[in-house]
């Protein structure tokens, strides 16, 4: 006999098998996911989902595709959650400590709840990298950041209604473009594909009988 | 977290793990690989596939589940659709908001044109934000494009488009140039080197990555450059059929409202179509990689308005989705797991196989183990076999995977698995459709004007398998293309009156071929709901 658990949607009570997730148990229960539905696999973020367990105070935040039901679980996702995103032409921008002023200043207005952190799906230290981004280390937050989904539970949790997942979109394209150093390989590489250094190379290739083709294949030499 | 067998059996993985770290398995040779794919891939099993009854592809094979939907009707016949009303007039539609799409969009805007992306779900609900392993490009000393063009033409078994794929590998170098300028942090050395592997099938390290979020780190980059921009992007909305003009142009799409079930009317002087793969279709009842909303709707309009399909028979199964446990099935493990030198290994400690053999290779191999060699571990929802892991951590040292591949280790031990201490056990999942629509070098459709494709949708970039960061690369490399061409074209482009009349012939086409059938498509969303009555 498979094992059931009795939780709740929106307070309404279900027996789902206690082996699913809370995303796969709402199927099961019967309904159909529009919102609240992404990747399924834990990267896009799509499902956040707010829970608390029958008798325990604490408010949980996770992701509904990962995160396996148990006993009494009261359940909301939070399928949309107005964050702010602010527009700016990233060729424009420098990255100084001036750009995060400027753009989100709401992060100086941070208490230090620790709220963002308690509540991140991807156990982010969200806290420190605001920190970092308040003091224009962008590396340091790009990293920190780097496998943030963009769920959002930070955001609902946030009592300065910062945008983390956003300030750490920033940091990165600000670490990835200007801070991190350039590849001259690639700049090489690019320049001498442009000014047509392979163009009689892969005419050849591409004109090859599919006899040589496949010898050349099948002897090519591996790179260890 | 494993059971008493698995962990049985893991004990015989640790036991060989110090002899097989001495040898190299042997690669295989070519006509060895060609009888393993014959007796054991997917795509050799007759009973999956069905016969394609009417259009341009007529007689040819198709999976059973794509061929229903191109045998099913379009939700407006008989449905009266004031075509007069337009709700959005556009110089380039995008129909998609994953990585091709959303690289389309941008340049199309950059090109000077009015453009707009419409999407199902959410922008960047794509199978692009799960890409995990990396993008290949041939941007080292020791490589060049025209090494990359024979690695992917022979792991495609010699029937890529060749001047589609002179197109992916020439472009390479530009589009990881275009990507780390707008600022996505590709893994770099301390002088600015790109930290590149191999991926199956390679014979150069060009695997370019950010951790195991590569896709997710471009995907979430180019959406926010698509929101600096303010290209408009119009979300739960799907596009539910072309349109045409009078001159049999492509000339923009009816929409649905995925909330409100209204329709709309979007009018565009080019189109392009950029939805991405079919894994939520679970041929042959696999598990997916996918994302929720990958369900082939591109392949369904554009072959209503009578684009051709190329390789729609051959599929991709990545080698390495999850077995166990059950909550994460299918789910995708990145091949950089492999890259990094975690070998496969059997239910009795037996390296079977060269981690790093392409990938229809690699699935039939694994499908082989746990069949007719009886060689797999057994799982409560099959089989599969190990990945050994820990290998990883000896080979590159302590603390390799919580740096290289940092979602792997959450997702596993979200389910109280340490990969760095325990192997995994995997088996193939249904993970990329290798064909799609047929395009032309510069990605538009030869029979219909002023329509393109890009992306996953497109069939015939990489033959009949791709290699892992190929796709990644065409994504980019072709959508930016499509996007810059469809600017072009809509500048020279006067739109008639909108029509919906290829869909008619398509039912009436249908009906004489005496296919009947009570569904609609595309399908939009996979069904999984249970209702219990």
């Amino acid at each position: 006999m498979q094992e059931m658990v009795d939780v709740y949607f929106y307070g309404k009570k279900y027996s789902v098998p206690a082996e699913l997730t809370i995303m796969t148990a709402m199927e099961y229960a019967g309904y159909t996911l529009k919102r609240g539905c992404g990747c399924r696999h834990g990267f896009c973020g799509a499902c956040a989902t707010i829970y608390r367990i029958k008798g325990k105070n604490e408010l949980m935040t996770g992701l509904a595709c990962q995160t396996q039901v148990v006993e009494g679980m009261y359940i909301a996702s939070i399928p949309f959650f107005p964050s702010d995103k602010r527009t700016y032409d990233i060729e424009q921008i420098k990255p100084t400590e001036q750009i995060m002023m400027e753009l989100y200043p709401e992060i100086y207005s941070c208490i230090g709840c620790n709220a963002c952190t308690n509540a991140c799906a991807q156990d982010l230290d969200v806290m420190q990298y605001i920190a970092y981004a308040q003091r224009g280390e962008y590396e340091k937050c790009a990293e920190e950041s780097f496998d943030c989904i963009g769920c959002g539970c930070c955001m609902t949790r946030c009592p300065a209604g910062i945008t983390h997942p956003m300030v750490g979109l920033l940091a990165r394209r600000l670490t990835g473009k200007y801070i991190a150093p350039e590849t001259e390989h690639l700049k090489k590489r690019v320049e001498e594909v442009r000014n047509g250094a392979y163009d009689e190379l892969i005419e050849q290739i591409m004109c090859k009988p599919m006899t040589e083709m496949k010898e050349l294949y099948n002897t090519r030499e591996i790179e260890k | 977290m494993f059971t008493a067998d698995m962990l049985e059996s893991i004990k015989k993985v640790e036991a060989t793990r110090a002899q097989r770290m001495k040898t190299e398995p042997r690669r295989m040779a070519a006509e060895e690989k060609d009888t393993l794919l014959k007796a054991y891939h997917p795509d050799y099993r007759t009973k999956g596939f069905t016969e394609i009854g009417i259009g341009p592809n007529k007689g040819e094979k198709v999976p059973t589940e794509l061929g229903h939907l191109l045998h099913s009707n379009s939700r407006l016949l008989g449905k009266d659709i004031n075509l007069g009303k337009v709700d959005y007039d556009v110089d380039v539609l995008v129909i998609g908001g994953g990585g091709a799409g959303a690289s389309a969009a941008i340049e199309a805007h950059e090109a000077g044109a009015d453009v707009m992306i419409v999407t199902k779900l959410r922008i960047g609900d794509a199978n692009t934000m799960m890409a995990e392993g990396g993008i290949q490009a041939a941007d080292k000393e020791n490589d060049s494009p025209v090494q990359h063009y024979l690695d992917a033409f022979g792991g495609g078994h010699f029937a890529a488009k060749p001047e589609l794929l002179r197109r992916l590998v020439m472009e390479a170098p530009d589009a990881i140039r275009w990507l780390n300028q707008l600022g996505v942090m590709f893994d770099k050395d301390e002088e600015g080197n790109m930290v590149t592997t191999h991926g199956g099938g390679t014979s150069r390290k060009r695997m370019h990555a950010c951790k195991d979020y590569s896709g997710a780190e471009i995907m979430r980059t180019l959406r926010d450059e698509v929101i600096n921009r303010e290209i408009p992007v119009a979300e739960f909305t799907s596009a539910v059929e072309l349109l045409k003009d009078e001159h049999g142009q492509a000339a923009g799409a009816v929409l649905l409202n995925m909330e409100t079930d209204d329709y709309l009317v979007a009018r565009a002087r080019t189109v392009i179509i950029a939805t991405g793969g079919a894994g939520r279709l679970h041929y042959q009842d696999f598990p997916t990689s996918n994302h929720y909303g990958a369900t082939a709707d591109g392949l369904i309009l554009g072959y209503r308005a009578g684009t051709p399909l190329l390789y729609q028979d051959t599929i991709q199964y990545h080698p390495t989705g999850v077995a166990y446990p059950s909550q994460i099935f299918g789910a995708l493990v990145t091949e950089k797991v492999r890259s990094l030198g975690a070998m496969l290994v059997n239910a009795d400690g037996e390296a079977f196989m060269h981690p790093l053999e392409t990938r229809d290779v690699a699935a039939a191999s694994i499908i082989r183990e746990c069949s007719d060699r009886k060689k797999g571990v057994e799982t409560p929802l099959g089989s599969g076999v190990w990945l050994d892991t820990p290998m990883i951590e000896l080979l590159g040292g302590k603390g390799t995977i919580e740096k290289r591949i940092p979602a792997m280790l959450r997702m596993y031990m979200n389910y109280e698995i340490d990969m760095r201490k325990q192997p995994i056990l995997i088996y193939p999942t249904l993970h990329y459709q290798n064909g799609g629509l047929e395009i032309e070098k510069d990605g538009s459709t030869k029979e219909i004007s002023n329509l393109l494709v890009a992306g996953e949708a497109v069939g015939g970039i990489h033959g009949k398998n791709r290699l892992m960061g190929n796709s990644l690369l065409d994504i980019i490399v072709f959508g930016r293309n499509a996007g810059k061409a469809a600017a072009a074209k809509a500048k020279e482009t006067k739109i008639g009156t909108l029509n919906l009349n290829h869909v008619v012939e398509y039912a009436d086409e249908l009906k004489a071929a005496g296919i009947n059938s009570e569904d609609v498509s595309p399908l939009l969303l996979p069904n999984y709901t249970r209702h219990e009555r």
